[in-house]
């Protein structure tokens, strides 16, 4: 099909509705519309991690973001009764500073790009370490020690959530 | 390559019907069910014991008057039921519903397909199965809809904690692989995971109950105190949806807990019998015979969960959230620590 394989058709039919749907995150006014174009966005980066054989990456994507995080999202806008009518007026200079501000991250992060063609994958099989047993044989061996303080800053990050939730602290 | 498309085709569309006809049938069953323990005649009118009462039923949701608020978000609002249904439907793609056959010199599996993280799979698509509820909540624009919509979504996050813990213990016992094809194929000869983990066992059972929002954790349309839940405002076949989709889920959760702890297709002597039959390995008979078992473990599951609806009352919000957080995730993590614990010294 006009010189692409499937794999880059995946790529480039993902990336277009990856990039609408963030686009649409941003420019709907309406903040439970925008939180729904998120989980979108979020299912077209699953479908990428798809396309690079992580279906292990996919999958929790999918559990911890789309399935518990943006409900919870959307469960705070539904309980805060968000809507066009409440979303404040923004003026213009404040615009025009986050236009600048974004554009400035958009520079930043093409350039951390740049020279990422040149870079090799050292593993051995390195287009299996999506799977779950290679991904899981690599976390709990070569990088126990990271992946165990991720979760200790987790758990302080739990605690702190359930301190500032009590309304006294005895 | 054309015989399996046609073939994968055909299982698709045969699958797809045995769900909706199994779900609607369940309807007329849950109404039976619920008639026998109340000492009432249930439905008896539409045909032979009111055979035909589903068909009457579809019907009259079809035909009955679509009503859609004028101040919610029309899209939202006809997208909360589909999503609903598209969910409960797509579960059933990694379910093993027989053993593999061969015809023609080729092998057919009994199931649409096994990928090889079929269990992650599934968590997946319960884990998104929220947002039917709580779009079609919040586009009704109704304050008993969103408190519906609320609890639901607050009480399948809770669960799912639970359920996964339990999950992953039960994978461990079955030597850690993901796939709901090899977990059915580990219980064929020894005995059924129900016998290595009965507590992880309870635990999915009462999560399940959770997560399909049936009694008693019905809180999200807890009709006493909000008039319907999230589906107040729903009328005509977009309510039907979203019943019959809750039937469906029961039909699948069922299928899983039969496939997770009580070895799907395999039944006791299943071998002596094939033996003594004549039949030979990879025929046909084989798989639909297991197939008959397994459906006989599904219809019992959907009856423990109907016997459970009609005799338990339902929960309190608080005793509800207590026994997600309190009470099943710690009684998950001791069993998945001694699991752990066991395994390894089986295994060393």
């Amino acid at each position: 099909m006009l010189g692409y394989t499937i794999t880059q058709w995946l790529f480039g039919i993902l990336s277009f509705l990856a990039i609408m749907f963030a686009l649409m995150v941003v420019f709907t006014r309406n903040p439970v519309n925008s939180v729904l174009y998120l989980v979108l966005t979020f299912f077209c980066i699953a479908g990428h991690y798809l396309v690079l054989n992580a279906q292990f990456l996919a999958v929790v994507h999918i559990v911890v973001y789309a399935g518990a995080i943006m409900v919870l999202f959307l469960f705070v806008i539904m309980l805060m009764n968000l809507n066009e009518d409440t979303e404040p007026q923004k003026t213009l200079i404040s615009k025009i500073i986050a236009g600048c501000i974004g554009g400035v991250l958009l520079v930043v992060l093409v350039g951390s790009l740049k020279g990422a063609e040149q870079l090799q994958l050292h593993q051995a099989g390195a287009s299996q370490i999506g799977l779950v047993k290679n991904l899981g044989k690599v976390l709990f061996g070569e990088f126990l020690f990271p992946f165990e303080i991720a979760s200790v800053l987790l758990l302080a990050a739990m605690v702190g959530a359930i301190m500032l939730g009590k309304k006294e602290i005895k | 390559m054309l015989a399996f498309v046609i073939y994968k085709a055909v299982l698709c569309v045969i699958i797809f019907a045995i769900s909706l006809g199994v779900a609607a049938y369940s309807t007329w069953w849950e109404r039976k069910f619920a008639s026998f323990l109340q000492d009432r005649v249930g439905p008896n009118r539409a045909g032979p014991f009111g055979l035909l009462q589903p068909l009457a039923d579809g019907g009259k949701m079809f035909f009955k008057e679509e009503i859609i608020p004028n101040v919610s978000n029309k899209f939202l609002f006809i997208l909360g039921p589909c999503l609903f249904m598209v969910t409960a439907c797509m579960t059933s793609v990694v379910i093993p519903w027989g053993k593999d056959f061969m015809m023609g010199g080729r092998n057919f599996a009994f199931q649409i397909t096994d990928i090889n993280i079929g269990v992650l799979y599934l968590l997946g698509v319960v884990s998104i199965g929220v947002y039917g509820i709580m779009i079609g909540g919040w586009a009704s624009n109704n304050k008993f809809a969103l408190l519906g919509a609320i609890r639901a979504s607050s009480q399948m996050i809770s669960y799912e904690i639970a359920m996964g813990i339990a999950v992953i213990a039960l994978i461990i016992t079955s030597g850690g692989t993901l796939s709901l094809h090899e977990i059915v194929e580990k219980q064929d000869a020894g005995v059924c995971n129900f016998v290595y983990q009965p507590l992880g066992f309870l635990i999915f059972f009462i999560c399940a109950l959770a997560e399909t929002n049936r009694a008693p954790f019905d809180l999200a349309e807890c009709e006493s105190e909000l008039v319907g839940g999230y589906h107040t405002e729903y009328s005509s076949m977009k309510l039907g949806l979203y019943l019959f989709a809750e039937y469906i889920n029961m039909f699948i959760s069922s299928a899983v807990m039969a496939a997770f702890y009580f070895g799907g297709y395999n039944f006791p002597f299943a071998h002596e019998l094939y033996n003594a039959m004549g039949l030979q390995e990879g025929s046909i008979w084989i798989s639909l015979i297991g197939f008959g078992a397994y459906f006989t473990k599904i219809v019992l599951f959907i009856c423990l969960f109907m016997w459970v609806r009609w005799t338990l009352p339902r929960f309190r919000y608080d005793q509800l959230m207590n026994l997600g957080w309190k009470v099943l995730i710690p009684l998950s993590l001791v069993n998945l620590a001694i699991t752990t614990v066991v395994a390894y010294y089986f295994n060393k």
